[in-house]
């Protein structure tokens, strides 16, 4: 599978780049959905190296937003450590125990969906650790999170533009504007200067 | 506090208005009859007298009641004041420029007593006394930040300095042209600004950056931005859009000159001595169209002005709607008539 092409440009949103295998004395690796094939690809990539890596290998796995679950293919490369959950905030106290115990040289490595791999770089910034010590890869579902910025309310899995916020119940349209501290692009009232016109959803997110 | 500040609202049944003499003293934003992004920024050195130039950080009649104002929009929402850890002590590098500041420029109003670190703080207008420690926060009712800005007309946004780039990671954000601090903060500097349209593709933000790193302490700038408010309304917030918005769609002829405004921001840029970081106060003073063309050029300039101003940045300004009906209600005060260079009023 060849790695996402992402519609648009905006400054306020991350570069995704391809996952590199870097010289660590740990390896943490957080994926979802479509993700696990940047996994394996990752480990191919570390050809004779593989072996070694792998025993300092901790992968955290959740099914992505379109329900692909490719954990198997994962659990098959033989990390010291690779663990199945349902979503990412089940993931969470797992995640920022292993980040709170993380010692120099620990690498990380996130891929899969946007919201996925924004929050791990909010929580590992929140950790204390580096933003340059994650590698990312989008791969998979297109689906935004997004923050309503009237309710404050966070909206996961977005496929249509405009949307209604699943919190106050607003009619917003989703703004390329990017926040990493939020891990969400924020959400605007589409209809706030003629309530009642809401223009078609259009399905801008797969 | 006397006559001296007026009793009005910025919401509700908006009594905001500008004396004769605010009117007179008003920052007129176009130096030319059209308008496009520039990094703009000149020294913030004191101007003429009476001037919102004047002093470092101007007070004007509508002080007290913004204040009020500011305190209600953060009863409704205190996220619109936060610091992120590590902000605090710019927030006490700006309590100590704004204060020094004010008891320098304004005695009658505001008073600074120090005894080594123990300062005694006194604020007439506000009907205000504290004695705190600088640089003690237990001291305080709140954070310095909030504190001084509590205190201080005009949002503010504090930003850290560190690889090569601003960083916007504290602020008091009430009166602001349609942007949320609560999204932005933490942002980089082309982060933060990547909403906007065309200035990017015009190198405005990279030269602004290179410009901005390199300030020195005692060396503020100013510029000016503009933007278009229907009602003297300060908390036009993309929080609260869903409550503002629709008023864009009731104006016509008979009421436009009273309720559409010119909003511009004075924003000046002070780097702080102790953090190193940079404090941008961004000023917004608010005009009616019906007082606006009581100064022919400003009458004229403006009508040209918004005619010609390119569509992205109409929308960007969120006027698009609007323009037409401003065009044809401040075409009738130009008469083609050439205006001179600069924004101070011509003597006619």
């Amino acid at each position: 599978m060849t790695n996402s092409v992402l519609e648009g440009t905006m400054r306020s949103r991350p570069v995704y780049g391809v996952l590199e295998p870097r010289p660590g004395k740990a390896h943490l690796i957080v994926a979802d959905g479509e993700g696990a094939g940047a996994v394996v690809d990752l480990v191919a990539r570390a050809g004779e190296t593989a072996p070694a890596m792998l025993a300092r290998t901790h992968i955290i796995y959740m099914p992505g937003p379109n329900g692909t679950d490719a954990f198997e293919s994962l659990k098959a490369l033989g990390a010291a450590q690779a663990f199945r959950t349902h979503d990412y905030s089940t993931a969470q106290p797992r995640l920022k125990k292993v980040l709170g115990d993380a010692h120099m040289g620990l690498q990380i490595y996130t891929t899969g969906t946007e919201g996925l791999m924004g929050q791990v770089l909010r929580d590992v910034m929140e950790a204390g650790l580096p933003a340059q010590a994650v590698q990312t890869e989008h791969r998979g579902s297109t689906v935004r999170r997004v923050q309503c910025v009237h309710c404050k309310g966070i909206t996961e899995n977005v496929r249509t533009d405009p949307f209604q916020c699943s919190h106050c119940g607003l009619h917003l349209f989703v703004r390329d504007h990017y926040s990493r501290r939020l891990a969400a692009y924020q959400g605007v009232n589409i209809d706030a200067e003629d309530p009642g016109e809401v223009p078609p959803a259009v399905e801008r997110f797969k | 506090m006397g006559l001296e500040f007026n009793e009005e609202t910025f919401r509700g049944d908006f009594s905001f208005k500008n004396s004769p003499k605010a009117i007179k003293r008003f920052p007129f934003p176009f130096p030319e009859d059209s308008y496009m992004y520039s990094v703009n920024m000149e020294p913030h050195v004191p101007g003429p007298k009476g001037s919102v130039f004047e002093h470092t950080f101007d007070v004007d009649e509508h002080y007290v009641s913004e204040m009020r104002d500011r305190a209600m929009v953060l009863a409704d929402d205190p996220l619109r004041c936060q610091s992120l850890p590590h902000m605090t002590l710019a927030g006490w590098d700006l309590l100590e420029l704004i204060m020094e500041s004010k008891a320098r420029d304004y005695p009658h109003w505001f008073e600074l007593h120090k005894n080594g670190n123990k300062w005694h703080w006194i604020n007439r207008p506000l009907e205000i006394e504290q004695k705190f420690t600088f640089l003690d926060e237990t001291t305080l009712p709140c954070g310095p930040l909030e504190y001084i800005t509590r205190q201080t007309q005009g949002d503010f946004t504090l930003q850290d300095q560190r690889d090569n780039n601003l960083f916007i990671e504290a602020g008091m954000v009430t009166t602001q042209a349609d942007w949320s601090l609560d999204f932005d903060i933490g942002m980089s500097f082309q982060e933060w600004h990547a909403p906007v349209p065309m200035a990017h593709e015009l190198g405005v933000f990279d030269r602004a950056l290179k410009f901005l790193l390199k300030l020195q302490l005692g060396a503020p700038v100013r510029r000016f931005n503009w933007t278009m408010t229907v009602d003297p309304l300060l908390d036009t917030s993309p929080e609260n859009y869903p409550k503002w918005g629709p008023t864009k769609t009731t104006l016509t002829m008979d009421n436009i000159g009273r309720r559409q405004h010119l909003r511009v921001e004075l924003q000046t840029l002070h780097r702080l001595p102790r953090s190193n970081a940079i404090a941008f106060p961004i000023r917004a003073y608010l005009i009616s169209f019906q007082d606006l063309v009581t100064v022919p050029k400003w009458a004229r300039r403006l009508h040209r002005v918004i005619r010609d101003v390119p569509e992205p940045l109409a929308t960007y300004k969120g006027f698009l709607r609007n323009r037409p009906l401003m065009v044809e209600y401040l075409s009738q005060f130009d008469d083609g008539k050439p205006t001179s260079p600069g924004w101070w009023p011509e003597p006619e």
